[in-house]
């Protein structure tokens, strides 16, 4: 029996579990203490706890200080005020010095209407600059390919410090000088690119400020859709679908398919087409790669190492490139779907349409800032020509309709365009954690054995634990499938790997918790988990109501390779559709 | 050396070791002043060379060289032996040298005096009168040690060996008693009763907090874990604290004993000393006072052949203020950012690697062997009711006897400041003394009578801290001193905090705007309730305290802020931007002088003419004051 505790904050007396936060119990008391650093996603285990930005401080009757609710542990017997007015004096100057070192441009900010802390600002009514004429802190910002730091509105909440470190283990962030010059930063100073950063984006997804933000590539889109030469064809990852509608305040969940292949063609793309598409031909590539990988290992042959890892994740590929350099020859060589999609549209559809690779532009919108990184991948040009030529994130998108003066809500439905729009439900379920290797083994299954699958979905694979296992009995012999998300937890599985200990077959890694459908690229959640468990929600529906739902059976993937490519792991299919990877590791090791 | 394998053993060393200290110790308990050299029939005789960071610096290595040359020339060296001991706590006439068995005293000895005092002290018996330290008050000069004020009133217990052994010779630490503490509670004693013993003696944390540390120990003790901690805070960061430096450059033995004890008593096996690095000399003493711990057998596995073991290892730090708070020193320690953590949990419950750590300062432990062998019903009746034993303070400022000094609790800032610290430099008047470092405040003449301890100081607006004691006289700026203190914790806060981060930077630049003249009397309200604010919301104690010296100069000084606001005045003269040079014409006798050598051409005026000076130009150097024969300049 768990112990209660009884207490009295504001007006209320609650009873609460031991262990349970002042910040939590208030909330349950219907009393919203409002914080700033605070960040604690509890079944995604993202957690910034450092109680320093103060701005949640209580007064504890009893105690000589104000204490900060986030990190104050409930007491039997405590009396809390939440807004007295010692506490609201010192909240409101605590949030003043904040505002005191930050940049007074609100009006051309990235973050503006979304930032944690104007929000703050306008509840705490302050109505003029405080401590004006104060020194304001100056710190380096730079441009990377996917991450902008604005190191000067940076309020040093450490969250993406947090998420770099204890949740992404990647630890290119960590906080650097002290005082006043307190900043966050790579090592020694230097740029993003000459990190460990693998660009995941989980410290965009959490600034709560306009510090950190995307690489920007409306600008860029607008233009070239404007320049007659040019074909301008779209590509959409599986799960921006299911997040864009939260931009245009839609509930957490809502599929907006439709909407957003209409909205694609309000804004002047030639072509809308679906990166689901190539999804289903990465399973057909993966998959493959997977049961010959299986077949000659099961074989005894002496060069085949298992397991197979997934690679349709940019910042997933980066991090082992840069962590695990000795284990380059374990995931699969398979390129991500957006790569796939470039890859055949270059080569396959604009030959097919008689256009000239110089005049086809691939744009791909995705949840995801490593995408942007990924399509300036040297190995994925072609005479200097990028397959996928730039990527914009989910937000970008919105940003984009709504400064088209497009109505999203007023769209009427509109279908992907055929043949690289076409795709089924596998596909659609990349976006989730465990959706890649549930596409997979439904290919794989059927491949393997000859058999067809009764029901699809296998539900084992899904969840929302950081890594889960499941086993899938093909014909006698039990494949052992690992999943990880979060690339903390994919270094719990790389390092077994390492060690010797694992023992699956075929792991499938995303970098960002939950799958894409948390990527950094995507609608802010602002710490609500809620937000993730409805998007992924969205796109399993989405799969539920496919017509084809296995990526072997779709029909223009299998035109594909009558067309095109022969059969999966072709010498045209490697060519076009595999890759290899490269040693980045920076930390000289004894 | 052999290890020792018992209590009895031990004491056996201690006996042979006490023969060799026996003139020493002699010495010690004389009071009159005597006459003494090897011409009167002395027989033995040793010569004390100060060996702390402050003496060197001033060569008293070369000193102790050249007295042992001088020796040699001689054929003395038998007779007459010179030991570099610890600091004798008065730094500001360094080097010292002692002479024993008579106590003679020698102030700001210099290498080349060596041969000076071995012919006419020691050979001829006559003292060497320019080396003898003189009273302040009557010039005169004092025989001896025991006749200086300095060191009348104090009372030595956490500086027991400091200047007096030689703290690179464990056997003389073990003649003064030492280790006997270990090996009673080793021996005969039960952990929770060694606790007992230390709560009963009423010993608080020397490190500032004053927590009790008994109360310490008894709760790391609680917590069961594979392994526990001890550690040692050594990272002494008080501007012009350096008590804890001097324990470990003069009885670094006092630590490791207390460490062991402190070891035993909580069920840890290791030992950790965080000490910044910019502490060589101490580091050195530790590191020889640990290896020969280890070679007798006094660290190390069964220690005196019982079944405790303890180890003890050295830290390094890189002097950043806020890791002497105890969970930035613990995350340093772990190879982390130094800064703090919210407690709880405490260092008792999850400390070094997440395992029961206990953490006390240098000072606290170095009164731990002697509560434990003299025991804490003598310890408790020294002090006052809820503060017991004595307070090391460095004493600094404008006052004659600058060092170190040790007296009981409840002595006064009265007795420290005039009858040990010689009263104010230069005849001038008190005007405040600042306690307890940039976390404490500055105390007026008011507050001079007020028996010191842990809490009269907080109640009078300051605190104690680690024992930093900065005598200020009519000359200093109540608000430029508030902006110095600022200005050091606005550098030494780790960030991590808002109110700390920017707070503190943000009263440091109204007080800079103060004493430039542009403050308004909005400021000083702006100034207190931002104070409060960041005392009531920062994170650590460093945050929480480093308004005290704006809140007490605020309330102790008002006059002086309204006089930087409203009068756009400096009282004491501080603030250039408030001052105003003046030429006065009846005493001005146009010698041209000041016109000269004024670096900004600001001065006009005629040979032989009354000169005058253009404010708008004057950047107050001050040259022309100090260059005036006539005094015909002043500053208003």
């Amino acid at each position: 029996m768990e112990q209660m505790i009884k207490l009295q904050i504001d007006r209320h007396t609650i009873e609460v579990a031991q262990g349970t936060t002042l910040l939590s119990a208030a909330q349950s008391a219907g009393i919203n203490i409002p914080t700033l650093c605070h960040l604690d996603m509890k079944d995604m285990c993202i957690k910034n706890a450092p109680a320093s930005c103060r701005v949640c401080v209580v007064e504890i009757q009893g105690r000589k200080n104000l204490a900060p609710a986030c990190a104050t542990r409930c007491e039997n017997g405590m009396i809390v005020h939440t807004s007295s007015p010692r506490v609201m004096n010192a909240r409101k100057t605590v949030v003043e010095l904040i505002l005191s070192d930050h940049p007074n441009d609100c009006l051309i900010c990235a973050k503006s209407g979304k930032c944690e802390l104007q929000n703050l600002a306008a509840r705490m009514n302050i109505r003029e600059m405080p401590f004006a004429g104060g020194a304001t802190s100056s710190h380096k910002s730079e441009h990377s390919v996917s991450i902008v730091r604005n190191m000067d509105k940076c309020i040093y909440c450490r969250r993406c410090e947090s998420m770099c470190n204890d949740i992404q283990t990647v630890g290119a962030l960590a906080a650097v000088n002290r005082g006043f010059a307190a900043t966050i930063s790579p090592a020694f100073g230097k740029a993003l690119r000459d990190s460990e950063c693998t660009y995941c984006g989980q410290c965009v997804a959490v600034c709560p400020v306009g510090a950190l933000t995307e690489v920007d590539n409306s600008n860029r889109l607008l233009a070239d859709l404007a320049d007659p030469s040019k074909i301008v064809i779209v590509q959409t990852a599986p799960a921006v679908r299911a997040a864009l509608g939260e931009e245009f305040g839609l509930p957490a969940g809502t599929s907006v398919t439709g909407k957003m292949v209409a909205a694609l063609r309000e804004l002047g793309f030639y072509k809308v087409f679906d990166t689901d598409f190539a999804a289903d031909l990465t399973i057909m590539e993966e998959g493959t790669e997977l049961l010959n990988r299986l077949n000659r290992f099961l074989q005894g042959a002496p060069d085949v190492c298992m397991p197979i890892l997934t690679s349709c994740c940019p910042a997933w590929v980066n991090f082992f490139e840069h962590q695990f350099p000795d284990l380059l020859n374990i995931p699969s060589t398979a390129r991500s779907p957006q790569q796939m999609f470039g890859s055949i549209a270059k080569n396959y559809w604009a030959e097919k349409m008689h256009i000239r690779r110089e005049d086809l532009i691939v744009v791909s919108i995705m949840p995801c800032l490593a995408k942007k990184y990924e399509c300036s991948r040297e190995e994925f040009k072609t005479n200097g020509d990028p397959d996928v030529n730039y990527s914009l994130s989910t937000r970008e998108l919105a940003t984009l309709i709504k400064r088209a003066n497009i109505d999203f809500h007023a769209l009427r439905d509109s279908d992907f365009d055929s043949p690289l729009g076409e795709s089924t439900g596998a596909g659609v379920i990349f976006g989730a954690t465990g959706g890649v290797m549930e596409a997979a083994l439904r290919t794989a299954y059927e491949i393997h054995t000859g058999k067809t699958l009764e029901k699809v979905e296998f539900e084992n694979v899904r969840g929302w634990e950081g890594i889960r296992k499941a086993s899938v009995n093909l014909n006698g012999f039990e494949l052992k499938i690992g999943i990880a998300h979060g690339l903390g937890n994919a270094r719990k599985l790389l390092e077994e790997i390492r060690r010797g200990t694992c023992e699956y077959h075929a792991i499938e890694i995303m970098a960002c918790p939950g799958g894409c459908i948390g990527g950094g690229g995507q609608p802010l959640h602002h710490g609500n988990p809620e937000l993730l468990h409805a998007r992924t929600r969205a796109l399993y529906e989405e799969d539920r109501k496919k017509p084809i739902r296995k990526s072997h059976e779709n029909p223009y993937i299998q035109k594909l390779y009558e067309e095109y490519l022969g059969k999966p792991m072709s010498e045209k299919a490697h060519r076009l559709l595999h890759t290899h990877y490269f040693n980045k590791n920076i930390i000289p090791t004894n | 050396m052999e290890k020792i394998k018992s209590a009895a053993q031990l004491q056996e060393i201690r006996k042979q070791a006490q023969i060799k200290l026996a003139l020493r110790e002699k010495s010690n308990t004389l009071t009159s002043a005597e006459t003494c050299g090897l011409s009167v029939g002395t027989q033995k005789m040793q010569i004390l060379v100060c060996g702390g960071t402050g003496c060197k610096a001033s060569a008293s290595h070369t000193l102790a060289s050249n007295l042992q040359e001088a020796l040699s020339n001689r054929n003395l060296e038998d007779d007459v032996k010179v030991i570099t001991t610890g600091c004798f706590g008065f730094c500001e006439k360094g080097p010292i040298v002692k002479i024993i068995p008579d106590n003679t005293f020698y102030v700001q000895v210099k290498p080349e005096d060596a041969e000076e005092i071995v012919r006419e002290h020691i050979i001829n018996s006559r003292k060497v009168g320019r080396l003898l330290y003189k009273n302040p008050e009557t010039d005169e000069p004092v025989s001896d040690s025991k006749h200086m004020n300095f060191y009348k009133k104090q009372m030595r217990i956490a500086l027991r060996n400091c200047g007096f052994i030689d703290p690179e010779n464990i056997e003389e630490y073990i003649a003064r008693d030492g280790y006997e503490a270990l090996a009673q509670c080793l021996t005969t004693k039960q952990p929770a009763e060694v606790i007992n013993e230390i709560k009963l003696s009423g010993l608080r944390g020397r490190g500032g907090g004053g927590f009790p540390t008994g109360l310490k120990w008894e709760f790391a003790s609680k917590y069961q874990a594979d392994q526990k901690y001890v550690v040692c805070n050594a990272d002494e960061g008080d501007p012009g604290a350096f008590m804890d430096r001097s324990i470990m450059e003069g009885d670094p033995n006092s630590i490791i004993e207390a460490m062991a004890i402190c070891g035993y008593s909580i069920g840890a096996s290791i030992g950790l000393v965080y000490i910044r690095a910019e502490y060589p000399l101490a580091i050195q003493r530790l590191q020889t006072a640990i290896r020969q711990a280890e070679q007798l057998g006094l660290l190390g596995d069964h220690i005196l052949g019982t079944e405790f073991h303890f180890s003890i290892r050295i830290r390094y730090g890189a002097g950043a203020f806020v890791c002497g708070e105890e969970t930035a020193l613990i995350h340093s320690m772990e190879g982390q950012r130094g800064e703090p953590t919210i407690k709880p949990p405490f260092p008792a419950e999850s400390g070094y690697l997440g395992k029961p750590t206990n953490v006390n300062n240098v000072e606290t432990l170095a009164n731990i062997p002697v509560i434990l062998t003299r025991g804490a019903n003598w310890f408790n009746q020294i002090g006052t009711e809820r503060s017991k034993g004595t307070k090391v303070f460095a004493l600094a400022g404008k006052i004659n006897n600058v060092g170190l000094i040790e007296v009981p609790m409840g002595t006064t800032l009265r007795e420290v400041i005039y009858e040990i610290g010689g009263g104010i430099k230069n005849g001038k008047k008190f005007k405040a003394v600042q306690t307890g470092g940039p976390s404490g405040g500055c105390l007026t003449e008011q507050h001079l009578d007020t028996p010191i301890d842990f809490d009269n100081l907080l109640a009078a607006g300051s605190m104690m801290g680690s024992g930093g004691m900065i005598v200020m006289d009519e000359d200093d700026c109540m608000v430029s001193v508030a902006k110095f203190y600022l200005d050091f914790t606005v550098e030494e806060s780790c960030g991590k905090c808002t109110p700390c981060r920017i707070g503190n930077k943000r009263l440091y630049e109204l007080l800079d705007k103060i004493s430039q003249g542009k403050g308004t009397l909005e400021d000083l309200t702006t100034l207190k309730n931002l104070s409060r604010v960041i005392k009531d919301t920062a994170l650590c104690g460093l945050g929480q305290t480093s308004p005290n010296p704006v809140l007490s100069t605020l309330d102790n000084f008002h006059d002086e802020y309204v006089a930087h606001v409203v009068d756009k005045k400096c009282p004491a003269g501080k603030c250039k931007s408030l001052l105003t040079y003046y030429i006065h014409p009846e005493l001005c006798m146009g010698c041209t002088l000041c016109a000269r050598n004024c670096p900004v051409d600001a001065i006009v005026g005629e040979r032989k003419e009354v000169h005058f000076i253009n404010t708008s130009k004057c950047i107050k150097c001050g040259s022309c004051l100090e260059k005036c024969k006539f005094s015909a300049i002043s500053v208003k």
